[in-house]
């Protein structure tokens, strides 16, 4: 809830499987600690859970060097997400996309009040959102994945206004994200971003994922 | 029947692979003796090119060409199949199919996500550039999703993150070289 009392919700090999079992696009692994501890990502969680996929994988937390988003790509993931370490040195998204090409880069971008927040929202970056986003996307970022601290975790729909903001400034894709709480706020935010992002309404129940894709087919949106 | 994919010193080719052996494929690092080479889709241009010729797989992979061995390529692996890539001010390819990769102009760049191919069915992709050649075979939203020529068959998607349908297109491939 608004990335406070995170809850752990079980293994994230068999939560892996089980979405993409369940026809998940994409899978995402946030590993959201890992700046606030200072630790290195699991790279052999990424290799366990890469045997079991075949969608894309994005996996960030802590990444801060090309060599440790080579690692990750090594291990089996397809893009790799940077957050607090992109707004402490811009030019690290540079040197990910000459390494890794853009499509493999993901910044991603937790705002609070269309202000940008890093380290978890723990910190206040002092940041206007659709001027980072610009940013990031002129320093070679892929996608922006755009999390909404005031929506997170609300159930209470994606932030259609902050999203609109920064899909509106950008011609990279932007993955909506926080706040989900049914297929409608799905489809409203498909109608905006390129992707959305799920996850707390889905992790007690991962087959939930199958008939949520089905009432959003049936609202109008193309869905695989 | 084994597979040795291409590799260029960057980006993850562990997908490929992962994908190939859940078809029960032996991976080998021999490009010029394996039943099928793949030529995989990451990183860009410039140093998957350098990447190619440092290792000898250029070369390698205009042998099999020109004995008619099976090649398959992957996203970039694609585009540097081709003559010219607009990609990183303009790359030389391996010349193997006629035609050129340029930059989309339309709609979200880099082109990410799930598109359908034709009637296939949808597949992953994630380009910035795609391909121009007399010789596509499949298109995705006006864009080259699949050209063929001569021993070559190479795809804009990425079957190995496309699902069962992507297994499925993976097989195909895979049939073709055991002609």
């Amino acid at each position: 809830m608004k990335f406070q009392g995170l809850r752990d919700v079980g293994d994230p090999v068999e939560l892996g499987a089980a979405y993409s079992d369940a026809g998940a696009d994409e899978l995402v692994f946030l590993d959201i600690k890992a700046t606030l501890g200072d630790r290195p990502t699991l790279i052999e969680l990424v290799r366990r859970v890469a045997e079991r996929l075949a969608i894309p994988f994005t996996v960030g937390g802590g990444v801060r060097s090309a060599d440790d988003a080579e690692r990750l790509l090594q291990a089996g993931a397809d893009k790799v997400g940077v957050n607090s370490a992109a707004l402490a040195r811009p030019e690290l998204i540079t040197e990910l996309a000459e390494r890794l090409g853009s499509q493999a880069v993901v910044v991603a971008i937790d705002a609070e009040r269309g202000r940008v927040r890093s380290h978890a929202g723990t910190v206040s970056a002092n940041r206007d959102a659709t001027a980072w986003a610009r940013e990031a996307e002129q320093r070679g970022a892929g996608e922006i994945l755009l999390t909404s601290i005031d929506a997170d975790g609300t159930r209470e729909g994606y932030d259609l206004e902050l999203t609109a903001a920064v899909a509106g400034a950008v011609r990279v894709p932007v993955i909506a994200s926080g706040g989900a709480g049914n297929a409608s706020h799905v489809a409203d935010a498909l109608g905006i971003a390129q992707a959305a992002l799920l996850a707390s309404i889905l992790h007690e129940n991962p087959q939930r994922l199958a008939s949520l894709r089905e009432e959003v087919r049936e609202l109008g949106v193309p869905v695989r | 029947m084994n597979v040795a994919i291409c590799g260029y010193g960057a980006g993850n080719v562990r997908s490929v692979e992962i994908a190939f052996r859940r078809l029960d494929v032996e991976i080998t690092a021999d490009v010029g003796s394996a039943d099928l080479a793949v030529l995989p889709g990451v990183g860009s241009a410039r140093a998957a090119m350098e990447g190619l010729r440092e290792r000898g797989h250029d070369l390698a992979l205009r042998e099999r060409f020109d004995e008619g061995r099976p090649i398959f390529g992957i996203c970039l692996g694609l585009q540097l199949a081709l003559d010219w890539t607009e990609e990183d001010g303009g790359v030389d390819g391996l010349g193997l199919v006629p035609g050129r990769s340029t930059r989309l102009q339309e709609g979200r760049v880099p082109r990410m996500g799930w598109a359908d191919v034709d009637e296939r069915g949808a597949f992953y992709f994630a380009h910035s550039y795609a391909a121009e050649t007399p010789h596509a075979t499949a298109w995705s939203e006006g864009v080259v999703a699949e050209a063929r020529f001569g021993s070559f068959l190479g795809c804009q998607f990425h079957p190995e993150k496309s699902g069962v349908l992507g297994a499925t297109y993976l097989e195909e491939a895979l049939s073709l070289s055991r002609v």
